[in-house]
């Protein structure tokens, strides 16, 4: 599976599938609470599964600075 | 996972309260949480004209569309930093939403209004560009909201700043601070009163909000952001969420709590009163407020520098930008009949 990681910057990751939202994160080190995981449209929830021909896109929700 | 509402496929969990929602029930209950914050603390009234402060990033986008969802009277403000491609970008985010929904816009363009944009304040003071880029933010949005005749300055702070001040405040016992932070702080004279009708709302749920809802929004973040400590407060509070889902929720909750029966009590009544700033008129507790004293410093310096002619003053009124129309004047509240439709 292809995962797009905007944390922001954008970095681009190939991952053996198929896995649970869950592990992929794992895999990547990634905290789930500081991310939102879509394919295409459809937001993701931890519990589904990713195919291997399946794109991914982990997005970061965290932004810095005083404001 | 399924929707806790009706049984569909779940898109989005809100683990800290052991929930799930399909698309569709998710934005319901996001509004939902919104407009309970803003009545429980009696944000904004019935009537009441709403100024709120637009970056264009994820969470001043979501809260402007969710208080023109609620049926508020919200004119945006955003604020051009001149901190080179991504101010740019942050405006044109903005603009575009403005200009989709029909919502009036104004605009505060510092170069333009001051002759000087954040990186050149913060190298002529030597300061971190966080701490000039607040305190102008913060002087700015209350001087239009006074000046404009709204009753209200609405601000995108979530949970997670909130909660990650709170936690950098107690780490090195800022007790000043640590009084000041709650989701409402009331209006004085030429004060406008500040609301973060958000503060109970994660960034992330509000991510989902805004990607559910498709809002354009700028996803970049400010250069000066990088290595921030906030950004360190935050990681480590996700860790502790992730680990025990409510976390983040029931620190700023109960300190909340704690803290209003303290004020109750009368440390409120110790705060020092506040005064007119001699050179620009708005309130401060010393003779020059923090922020006139701030651009005169740097205009001392640009002056030295060759960079801003010497005969000129540093004149804290901001110029303006509306859109989509010029309004006349500023100072006069306009009647109701007045008012822009949309
Ligand atoms: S990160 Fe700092 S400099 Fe950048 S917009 Fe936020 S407060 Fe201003
Ligand atoms: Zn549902
Ligand atoms: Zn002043």
């Amino acid at each position: 599976m292809r995962v797009v990681l905007r944390t922001p910057e954008k970095e681009e990751r190939e991952l053996k599938g198929p896995k649970k939202v869950r592990e992929v994160l794992e895999e990547l080190g990634v905290v789930p609470e500081g991310v939102i995981v879509a394919r295409g449209d459809e937001l993701l929830t931890l519990d589904d599964e990713v195919a291997d021909g399946d794109t991914i896109e982990v997005i970061s929700a965290v932004s810095g600075g005083a404001r | 996972m399924r929707c806790a509402v009706c049984g569909r496929k779940a898109a989005v969990e809100v683990r800290r309260q052991g929930r799930a929602f399909c698309p569709e029930h998710y934005l319901e209950w996001f509004e939902h949480q919104v407009e309970r914050a803003i009545r429980r603390h009696r944000m904004i009234e019935k009537g009441e004209r709403v100024l709120v402060a637009v970056s264009g990033g994820k969470d001043s986008i979501a809260l402007w569309e969710v208080l023109r969802r609620l049926g508020f009277d919200a004119t945006g403000l955003h604020i051009q930093l001149g901190i080179d491609d991504y101010s740019r970008r942050a405006l044109e985010a903005t603009r575009r939403f403005a200009e989709e929904r029909k919502l009036p816009l104004i605009v505060v363009d510092l170069k333009e209004a001051y002759r000087l944009a954040i990186p050149e304040l913060a190298e002529l003071t030597r300061r971190r560009a966080c701490s000039v880029c607040g305190l102008t933010k913060r002087y700015v949005m209350n001087r239009v909201a006074v000046e404009e005749g709204f009753d209200v300055v609405a601000t995108g702070h979530n949970l997670d700043d909130e909660a990650s001040v709170l936690l950098g405040n107690v780490l090195h016992w800022q007790t000043d601070a640590l009084v000041r932070q709650g989701p409402v702080l009331p209006a004085k004279e030429k004060l406008a009163k500040r609301v973060k009708p958000l503060y109970l709302l994660t960034e992330r749920e509000i991510l989902a909000y805004t990607l559910l809802r498709q809002l354009p929004y700028q996803h970049e973040e400010c250069p000066f952001a990088l290595g921030a400590k906030s950004l360190l407060y935050k990681e480590a509070l996700n860790k502790l969420e992730t680990a025990m889902p409510g976390t983040k929720q029931t620190f700023l909750e109960q300190y909340l709590k704690k803290i209003e029966l303290v004020l109750q009590r009368g440390l409120s009544a110790e705060e020092v009163e506040l005064k007119a700033c001699e050179r620009c008129g708005y309130p401060t507790t010393g003779e020059v407020c923090a922020f006139c004293r701030t651009w005169d410093h740097a205009y001392r310096w640009a002056k030295r520098k060759g960079r801003i002619p010497g005969e000129v003053r540093f004149e804290a009124k901001p110029r303006l930008a509306f859109y989509p129309e010029k309004k006349e004047g500023g100072a006069a509240r306009p009647a109701p009949a007045e008012e822009p439709a949309g």
